[in-house]
């Protein structure tokens, strides 16, 4: 036997070692549970994981919200049955705030209701056109694809703090308007301004992310397919929207949901920039859940864990939409 | 050879022994503390630790704001430091740790009296030692003097209301074209000392809350102060939520000319200021009700979770002593809390003379103080008024709410905070 022929025979012996091991425990498995239950047993691990780092907060986020006091320990928490809910909902007139017991909730909600669909729009619009534009040959564009990226890797403290050094009253855009003679605008005193800047900001800080993502579709979409749109001569906006669109809808669709669950999670540049403010102009719903539940005391968890299992609920039946629509589109 | 060698195996195994049981039976606490604080406290630890064989303290340097959201988290799943610096004084009350066994009692209520009641929370009533006021400090505004004399217009006396500063600070600003006449941090306890001078009760006797005439006077100057331009909007129209926001920037560049601040801020003046201008603490300005400002600081507290509570004890006890609190106040440049050192005074050696007669300035304000807002600084649910009374002036200067309505809510705040502790 030759050298070289050992060395595989042991190879392969060794490869073949923990099937050899393993087989025998399998074998019993499946002669107790039977085969049909065998993907189970293989799901276990997964599952395990799931329930512990998914399912039990979940289900502990719902004791909390059913359970009133400060304290920490369930143990500790009184039952108060679904009081916490009542009060969320304890409204005259839902479509006004200052009706409501907890007007702050109905605020945030209301906020987080026309802040998503405006900035998850502006996100993929913008996201979506720059990405075109990088598809491109043009000049410096690996330089560009890196500008647009840069803010991506910021912390959101950084982008928070930046941006509040720019817009400020004294900032470095009032500096440039009254230098070249315009009024300066305190940007962050007024709601709709500071409604505004706070899409701005939230935008340019994640558009790169999503920009990449847009533009490895684009990069997806076979050539020849352009090459026969040109030779029969079809217009640029046809080409878009006859070819690009289409071969890009499951890219985007990925970019939407993304965006839209990132969008409903937005907290930390905001509270930083804004505070919530002017009054509650730019007050998300975490934002909301955060300071009832952390920063005001005493600490509120119940009703924390009321509102941001309702805020969950709200995103599981958006998901469910979104899924539905999506296989609805792809089975035509 | 042989006999040589075993002698020194048993040495260096007695010696192995020796440290490892003291490393073993050493008593070593963990305490939290801010930058300076922690530095101060560790020159005295040294001398603690020389004086008390066996006993070692661990200093962990931590941010004010892990000290507001996280310490108390980490105390009520029964983790966290033996000990800490904290500022919510009557919220944290539960979890204290009560060392009246190891110090003396006699000499803590003697020297810290009534700011031992601040720690006792819901039992103001009972003996308890929990820890000891850290520094004292205390609400206050700073005016830039220059800008007085520039303007040419008299700086208000002592006595002087908010009205007269209001008007005084305006005439100021149009005079030499400074943008803003006076502004005040975006804080609840900042806007207590307005609120009490106005006649506010915010807490009574029983320790429930009260919205009353008082408050709603303060509150409605307030927002005229903003709607008329006296105050910036940047800071309590600008933000939102409970969010503690400053803008001393302002009033380092000339921007404003009375900032509303308090003592802490000393440090800072005399770093960054410097004599870029002449500026004063001004004293209290008077309401109807009083000239007072509000009280606050940090307590030096043990926490009951423990292991070694008798080190706890015996650190609060030593670093209580006035020699040490003397050494603690003096490199701080702080207002001291302990009535020897109130009654002695503190040289402030580091300090500039401008510096220490502001320092003199907070210091006779402590007397002047109401009882409101002794009674208001220990309150346990202190921090639900002051968050309360932060969003909901937000919202009026938005707004988003009228004067009424935002009582109303403050007072709705308070007691669904109150019946959320309770658990009702």
């Amino acid at each position: 036997m030759s050298t070289t022929n050992w060395v595989s025979r042991a190879g392969f012996g060794l490869m073949s070692l923990p099937a050899r091991v393993i087989e025998p425990v399998m074998s019993g498995v499946q002669r107790l549970i039977g085969i049909k239950r065998m993907p189970w047993f293989f799901l276990i691990p997964n599952l395990t994981a799931v329930m512990l780092f998914a399912l039990l907060p979940v289900l502990i986020n719902v004791f909390y919200s059913l359970t009133g006091s400060d304290r920490l320990y369930p143990q500790d928490r009184p039952w108060v049955g679904g009081r916490n809910y009542e009060t969320l909902f304890d409204c005259t007139n839902y479509l006004d705030p200052s009706t409501c017991s907890r007007d702050l909730f109905w605020r945030a909600l209301g906020n987080t209701l026309t802040f998503v669909p405006i900035q998850v729009v502006c996100m993929i619009g913008i996201a979506l056109i720059t990405a075109l534009c990088l598809n491109r040959e043009i000049r410096g564009r690996g330089f560009f694809r890196g500008v647009f990226f840069f803010p991506v890797m910021l912390s959101p403290v950084v982008v928070a703090l930046t941006w509040q050094w720019i817009l400020q009253r004294n900032g470095a855009l009032n500096g440039i308007f009254s230098a070249i003679g315009l009024n300066p605008v305190n940007w962050l005193v007024f709601p709709n301004t500071a409604f505004f800047w706070s899409v701005f900001v939230t935008v340019w800080a994640h558009m790169g992310f999503y920009t990449i993502i847009l533009l490895a579709g684009l990069q997806a979409i076979p050539r020849d397919v352009y090459e026969a749109a040109k030779m029969d001569s079809a217009s640029n906006w046809r080409v878009f929207t006859k070819i690009t669109l289409p071969l890009l809808r499951p890219v985007l669709l990925v970019v939407f949901i993304l965006s839209m669950i990132r969008s409903v999670q937005t907290f930390d540049e905001l509270y930083i920039l804004t505070g919530g403010g002017p009054g509650s102009a730019t007050m998300l719903m975490v934002q909301y859940i955060y300071e009832i539940g952390f920063a005001i005391q005493p600490r509120n968890f119940g009703l924390a864990a009321a509102a941001s299992l309702l805020l969950g609920a709200a995103l599981l039946v958006f998901t469910a939409i979104q899924l539905h629509l999506s296989r609805r589109a792809q089975n035509g | 050879m042989r006999l040589k060698s075993l002698a020194a195996s048993s040495a260096l195994g007695l010696l192995a022994g020796a440290l490892f049981s003291g490393s073993a039976f050493a008593q070593q606490i963990t305490v939290y503390c801010g930058d300076n604080d922690c530095d101060t406290m560790r020159m005295i630890a040294d001398r603690f630790e020389a004086e008390h064989p066996g006993m070692s303290i661990n200093f962990e340097l931590v941010s004010y704001q892990a000290i507001l959201e996280a310490l108390p988290v980490q105390l009520e799943s029964g983790e966290g430091p033996d000990a800490a610096v904290v500022t919510d004084l009557g919220g944290l009350s539960r979890y204290y740790l009560d060392i009246s066994e190891y110090v003396d009692s006699d000499f803590f209520e003697d020297e810290f009296g009534g700011t031992l009641i601040w720690l006792r929370g819901a039992n103001p009533g009972s003996d308890a030692i929990n820890g000891m006021p850290f520094t004292l400090t205390v609400n206050g505004g700073y005016v830039n003097l220059t800008l007085f004399e520039q303007a040419g217009v008299p700086l208000p006396e002592e006595g002087a209301t908010w009205d007269e500063w209001a008007e005084a600070t305006s005439q100021v600003a149009a005079a030499t074209g400074t943008e803003f006449a006076m502004s005040m941090d975006r804080s609840g306890h900042r806007f207590a000392s307005l609120a009490i001078s106005h006649g506010a009760e915010l807490v009574d006797e029983e320790g429930n809350p009260v919205v009353d005439e008082g408050l709603r006077l303060a509150v409605e100057k307030f927002v005229d102060w903003h709607q008329t331009g006296v105050m910036p909007m940047d800071l309590w129209g600008a933000v939102g939520g409970a969010t503690h926001r400053e803008l001393f920037s302002d009033f380092l560049n000339a921007n404003v000319v009375m900032y509303f601040g308090g003592s802490w801020a000393l440090w800072q003046m005399d770093a960054e200021v410097g004599d870029l201008f002449d500026w004063k603490v001004i004293d209290a300005p008077c309401g109807p009700g009083s000239c007072t400002v509000m009280p606050g600081g940090g307590a030096l507290v043990g926490f009951a979770h423990t292991r070694h509570p008798e080190v706890v004890g015996a650190w609060i006890g030593y670093l209580a002593q006035p020699e040490n609190m003397r050494e603690v106040v003096s490199t701080l440049v702080e207002i001291p809390a302990g009535r020897t050192l109130v009654e002695d005074g503190v040289d402030y050696p580091t300090a500039s003379e401008r510096t220490q007669e502001a320092l003199a300035t907070f210091t006779n304000q402590i007397p002047k103080m109401a009882p409101a807002a002794y009674r208001f600084q220990g309150w346990r649910f202190q921090r639900a008024m002051m968050n309360a009374l932060t969003t909901r002036i937000s919202q009026v200067l938005n707004n988003e709410l009228s004067i009424d309505a935002a009582l109303d809510r403050i007072a709705q705040d308070v007691n669904l905070a109150i019946e959320a502790a309770a658990g009702t």
